[in-house]
């Protein structure tokens, strides 16, 4: 029975990752940039929830839907401010290294409003546990409500780029950036929306992330933003089904090896996982393998 | 015929000239009373840091691949050098032992250097960056369990306090997450020397550094960067070159990471992380890709600066956010290269005419 308990940790903490992993594998796809700062996003997100809830009185819900509106924004305006001017530059380089900075910039400004103390987060999703087996197994509400979010947001992306105008026009954005512009596809704005949707989904990370492990700090979102990427790697960058494979299996690695092996390790393992498949597939288990030319 | 000093040998030379001048000034302040304990203190740490960012200013200006991980790097010379230098502490004097530690600390980082530069150059951009961000962390995380004793039968290594099966009479030298203690107790007769063999590793580093860049490999490797299809195109060895410039690199942090150790009477492994790497990746963009002097130069202010501002510490880093930032945009944005190239155009323009009238 520990290991089905272990399984459905393990694959909570995974649909979170999976949800983290969307945004950097969108952004990836679209942008052709490592958007470091994605993990501080969540922590924005976070903040803004429980400053929300315990400051202002707001309701959850209504807490929720202004942790995404203002997580969107942020996102939108860094990339506008901070991304969009070095597009053209020479270096792939200089656009990874601003968007450190960016991290930086967030997670010093979060330093600085609330402070380096942990905060605990409030309760924000109520919903009661589900016993199984005669109580030899409970599934937390917030653990239900993780994978089915996770679940929701896959299919409806995947709809969403597949048969929409303005998912097919990230679609188009990702393939040829510059024949999607001669036909006509604003790719400006595609970049902008694919940014709005991947910091949207930061918020609702964050706020699945902090419900299962409440506590929240200025650094909160690094550590699980650096796992996601591993997960949006080890799934095929720009891949949105990779993402979801890949954060799961990341996720119940992670949770496997802290119960079976080391818990003092298993970010180690779970590092060794993304360095062994990158060496075996460079392109991740979803990827395309895109041969550069001159 | 006149004889004329190379242009590379000259600019060279500046570079050891400037490092010389700010320890001598430095020497001259401190004999006159005129440099705060504080700033004392500073001084070691900040040829730590100088050695490092020379380092990474290798990989990155050089080579060209963002090395994230070379705190790793750093904490593997650090943490086989202080190994060493307490299990030799008995049977060689001070001055060689640390020598000896320094070739011991430059020589397993080189080895770490090879052993993930063969994997890791496989890749590249970005995901180059985040594997060797990967192995900095696997590394943080192993050392974290480390245990090593050594006792008459020789040295114990586990993964716990209690496997280590020491004999009584043996220390244990790692201790896990505490790490090492008592390491620069081990050198108290040369501790007050310390800023000086800073210096002169600075100086060998330099010259390792400046002698390899303006080799044919040196040249080698900066192809690469400039144009990896070029490059390969006309024969160059690409792999071969940037594991060459990776590993050389690594064992530099090594001996960052060493003498960082020797300096402290407390190493643990936390101080080694992603943001490590990452303070000094900021010293070698701040300071220039690829420009020697911007790096020692950026890391002796940027280190200093927030130490000496300790009131302001709270925003430093913020600064240091936006700074970066604003660097990055007004160095690499096509628009602002276009606007600092008409403005230097303007300039050259005005001068002419005042030439011509």
């Amino acid at each position: 029975m520990s290991f089905i308990s272990y399984l459905k940790d393990g694959i909570s903490l995974g649909s979170i990752y999976a949800i983290i992993a969307l945004g950097y594998t969108m952004v990836y796809g679209i942008a052709k940039m490592l958007n470091f700062a994605h993990g501080d996003v969540i922590m924005v997100g976070a903040f803004v929830i429980l400053t929300a809830v315990t400051k202002a009185n707001m309701s959850p819900i209504l807490a929720i839907i202004l942790s995404v509106v203002i997580c969107t924004a942020a996102g939108v305006v860094i990339e506008a401010v901070a991304y969009r001017p070095l597009r053209k530059a020479s270096s792939n380089l200089a656009v990874l290294i601003t968007a450190i900075g960016v991290s930086y910039l967030l997670q010093n400004l979060a330093l600085l409003i609330f402070g380096a103390d942990a905060k605990s987060f409030v309760p924000v999703i109520n919903v009661p546990s589900l016993v199984l087996f005669g109580g030899q197994l409970t599934v937390k509400g917030v653990t239900i409500v993780t994978i089915l979010v996770c679940i929701v947001i896959m299919v409806g992306l995947q709809l969403f780029v597949k048969k929409t105008k303005p998912g097919r026009a990230m679609q188009a954005v990702s393939e040829d950036r510059d024949a999607a512009q001669l036909m006509g596809v604003n790719v400006n704005a595609t970049i902008s929306l694919t940014f709005a949707i991947g910091s949207g989904l930061a918020a609702i990370a964050g706020l699945l992330l902090c419900s299962a492990y409440p506590t929240l700090t200025p650094y909160t979102g690094a550590m699980p933003g650096i796992k996601a990427f591993v997960a949006a790697v080890f799934g095929g960058i720009g891949s949105i089904p990779g993402a979801m494979v890949g954060g799961i299996l990341l996720g119940v690695i992670e949770i496997f090896s802290k119960a079976y092996i080391s818990s003092q390790v298993a970010d180690a393992i779970v590092f060794a996982v993304l360095i062994v498949v990158l060496l075996v597939k460079p392109s991740g288990l979803f990827g395309k393998n895109i041969q550069e030319k001159v | 015929m006149k004889k004329t000093v190379n242009k590379t040998t000259k600019n060279n030379f500046i570079t050891y000239g400037m490092v010389i001048a700010i320890f001598a000034v430095v020497q001259i302040l401190s004999s006159t009373g005129n440099l705060s304990r504080l700033l004392t203190g500073l001084l070691v740490p900040i040829c730590v840091y100088t050695i490092a960012s020379l380092s990474l200013n290798l990989v990155v200006g050089y080579s060209g691949e963002l090395s994230l991980g070379h705190a790793g790097f750093m904490c593997v010379g650090a943490y086989s050098s202080a190994v060493f230098s307490h299990v030799t502490s008995d049977l060689i004097p001070s001055v060689p032992r640390l020598i000896l530690a320094i070739l011991v600390g430059a020589v397993v980082a080189a080895v770490f250097g090879v052993l993930i530069g063969i994997p890791v150059l496989r890749l590249r951009g970005d995901y180059l960056a985040i594997v060797t961000l990967a192995f900095g962390e696997i590394i943080k995380n192993l050392i974290n369990i480390l245990y090593v004793g050594v006792d008459d039968k020789g040295l114990h290594v586990a993964t716990s306090a209690a496997n280590l099966k020491l004999d009584p009479g043996g220390k244990q030298i790692i201790k896990g997450a505490l790490g090492v203690s008592g390491t620069s107790t081990l050198y108290k007769d040369i501790k007050d020397y310390f800023f000086l063999i800073g210096v002169i590793l600075i100086l060998i580093v330099l010259f390792v550094i400046q002698n390899l860049v303006n080799s044919r490999s040196g040249r080698a490797i900066t192809s690469t960067r400039d144009n990896r299809i070029a490059a390969e195109s006309i024969g160059i060895n690409v792999t071969k070159n940037k594991l060459l410039a990776f590993t050389i690199s690594a064992a530099i942090a090594g001996v960052a990471g060493v003498l960082y150790a020797h300096n402290l009477s407390m190493l643990k492994v936390s101080i080694f992380d992603y943001n490590m790497s990452i303070t000094i990746l900021v010293y070698v963009i701040l300071g220039g890709m690829g420009n020697l002097r911007g790096s020692i130069l950026a890391t002796i202010v940027l280190y200093a600066l927030p130490e000496l501002l300790r009131g302001f510490s709270t925003y430093r880093m913020l600064i240091y956010a936006i700074v970066m930032i604003a660097m990055m945009l007004f160095n690499w944005a096509p628009a602002a290269r276009d606007f600092r190239s008409r403005i230097v155009e303007k300039i050259k323009g005005h001068g002419k005419e005042k030439e011509a009238a």
